[in-house]
């Protein structure tokens, strides 16, 4: 267990500017994806006159609602690229950013419950050196010496089979994460601009050249949607359709504990994850609701059911309080990969469908995002999660293979 | 927590329920004189509105039969409930008081995003497409 502590707020985080008439580039969005896109586009592609617009406060959505796990053990090559290279980016991001956000190469494991858990499970592991990512397939008995309150014995409903590990992986402290992005966007001059809803577009033909907000319409170039769940309200109102549902998904922590859980663990098959804050509380998340929503909480049967699972795998959670429960909405694509890239609106470009696990794809997510807006052309790593993939056919199910349900 | 009466039934819980997805999506007419773009409407692309959305449900741990619902995608009231196959109410025209409510009223405990404004907006929008049911061109 990291015995980091919390690292202290620079006196001075980021100003909090009037938006001007007109920007050579506007995100909308002020999440770690926006914040990050940012970011890119103003240290790689020299884009500083540029405004992120956030209709309430930065990171308010599900930036700072997500339970913060970080791995890159993804199945198929498209997500495997993508995913370590962002996992790449956050080992070097802490010093880039000159702000200490806790990321902590905790491990994660992925527990397999089934017969059918396990060959899948295997095939990633070995999928995932392919792919130069670090992956171990451990047996019980590993699983047990890497996180010793995992009940192990095989007379419970759904018994620990065995586990892939990924040791690279972890978590992060997600708030200040966007903090320290949104640190170095406001030195470099990017203008954040909180409490600015954007209502609408302005265009000349098929051509974005404008967006009209809560606080007056600003001009611009060029146009970046990352907007997590409401993606697909907002290109509707520039006039295109996303293959996106927006859902629910909750997450809870408990009271503050003694270090007891030194490692991440996930299970599709119960469907839980568990993690210990640096603080000392155990953060857990579950599966989205079934149903449409944006009412940010979600269904308590989720919550009761993920309690189930957890205290069947963790004993000693028994006597844990639950301290709090929150939801975020998020964006779903029906092959449960992201879609990253440009729309039918010229000069708008769209960052969504990352659904339930887009923090650890943060720092590639605006990268390669940043890329595609500063040049009008998708990036290698993001062109496999164009829109174009629902026509082509060609799809990325990492469905089950990104070892979580949903 | 969703309390959703069943036409049959009577209000249950959601959990003895599964949902469906957007209602009113009938399978192509034509398939074989559909495009990729069509195709590719009818296979992934659903409405999402922030407001009323006609959704399907069924009740598989009662009845098991299958009904239309119109419900509030943000304050997840229930405003309708109607048979499949019938047309999508007109809320406007005839407010559906009797229908049933959702247990989880308005008292969101979170961030309260949800503006008003937005969702008139929604609901204005997704009345008025009735035609988003099915792909163009299904009914070559
Ligand atoms: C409970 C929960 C647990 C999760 N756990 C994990 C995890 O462990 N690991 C992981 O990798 N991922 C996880 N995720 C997913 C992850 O949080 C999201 O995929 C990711 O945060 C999405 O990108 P973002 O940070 O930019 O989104 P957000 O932070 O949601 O940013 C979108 C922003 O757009 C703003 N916005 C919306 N509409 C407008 C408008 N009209 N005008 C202006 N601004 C607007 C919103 O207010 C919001 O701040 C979880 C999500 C949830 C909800
Ligand atoms: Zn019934």
């Amino acid at each position: 267990m990291s015995t980091q502590q919390l690292p202290e707020h620079p006196d001075f985080l980021w100003r909090n500017p009037e938006p001007k008439s007109s920007y050579d580039a506007v995100v909308v969005g002020g999440g770690g994806h926006g914040l990050a896109t940012a970011y890119f586009l103003a240290k790689n592609h020299g884009m500083t006159n540029i405004a992120v617009l956030e209709k309430g406060w930065l990171a308010g959505g599900n930036m700072a609602r997500n339970t913060t796990i970080i791995r890159s053990n993804y199945l198929w090559d498209e997500s495997a690229a993508i995913y370590e290279h962002a996992l790449k980016l956050w080992e070097i991001l802490p010093e880039e950013l000159e702000y200490d956000f806790l990321f902590s190469q905790r491990g994660v494991m992925n527990l397999a419950h089934t017969l059918g858990d396990v060959r899948e499970s295997i095939r990633r592991v070995g999928a995932n050196k392919l792919n130069g990512v670090d992956a171990e397939w451990l047996d019980p008995q590993q699983v047990k010496e890497l996180c010793p309150i995992l009940n192990i014995s095989d007379n419970i409903r759904y018994p620990v089979m065995g586990a892939t590990y990924q040791p690279r992986a972890g978590i992060a402290k997600h708030d200040h994460v966007a903090w320290a992005f949104a640190r170095k966007c406001d030195e470099m001059g990017v203008d954040i601009i909180q409490n600015c809803e954007v209502t609408g577009f302005l265009k000349d033909g098929n051509r974005v050249v404008g967006v009209k907000t809560s606080r007056g319409t600003i001009h611009t170039e060029k146009v970046g949607l990352c907007a997590a769940g409401h993606s697909s309200v907002l290109a509707e109102m520039a006039g295109f359709q996303l293959p996106i549902q927006s859902h629910p998904l909750q997450a809870l922590v408990s009271e503050l504990h003694e270090p007891v859980h030194p490692t991440v663990v996930m299970s599709n098959h119960v469907h839980v994850y568990v993690s210990q804050a640096h603080k000392g509380e155990l953060v857990m998340g579950a599966g989205v609701d079934s149903y449409n929503g944006y009412g940010q909480r979600g269904s308590f049967h989720v919550i009761e059911q993920q309690m189930a699972a957890a205290v069947e795998l963790f004993p000693i959670f028994a006597r844990a309080h639950v301290l709090r429960t929150w939801g975020g909405i998020v964006d779903t694509t029906l092959d449960a990969s992201p879609i990253v890239g440009l729309t039918p609106v010229e000069n708008m470009f769209v960052n969504c469908g990352w659904g339930t696990g887009g923090f650890k794809g943060t720092p590639a997510a605006g990268l390669t995002f940043a890329h595609t807006i500063a040049t009008g052309e998708p990036h290698k790593l993001n062109k496999p999660f164009s829109l174009e993939r629902f026509e082509t056919g060609a799809l990325i199910d990492e469905h089950g293979a990104a070892a979580v349900a949903h | 927590m969703l309390l959703i009466p069943c036409p049959n039934c009577g209000p249950r819980d959601e959990t003895e329920f599964h949902y469906g997805g957007q209602a009113h999506v009938p399978y192509p007419e034509n398939p074989n004189e559909l495009t990729d773009t069509e195709w590719s409407r009818y296979l992934f692309y659903r409405e999402n509105p922030k407001g009323i959305f006609a959704e399907r449900w069924v009740h598989s741990t009662g009845c098991r039969q299958w009904f239309n619902m119109l419900r509030d995608t943000v304050s997840y009231d229930i405003q309708a409930i109607y048979p499949m196959g019938a047309r999508r109410p007109d809320l406007a025209a005839a407010p559906a008081a009797e229908a049933g409510t959702a247990s989880t009223a308005a008292d969101s405990t979170t961030t309260g995003t949800a503006a008003p404004g937005t969702a008139a907006t929604s609901i204005a929008a997704s009345t008025t497409s009735a035609s988003t049911t099915a792909p163009e061109g299904a009914t070559k």
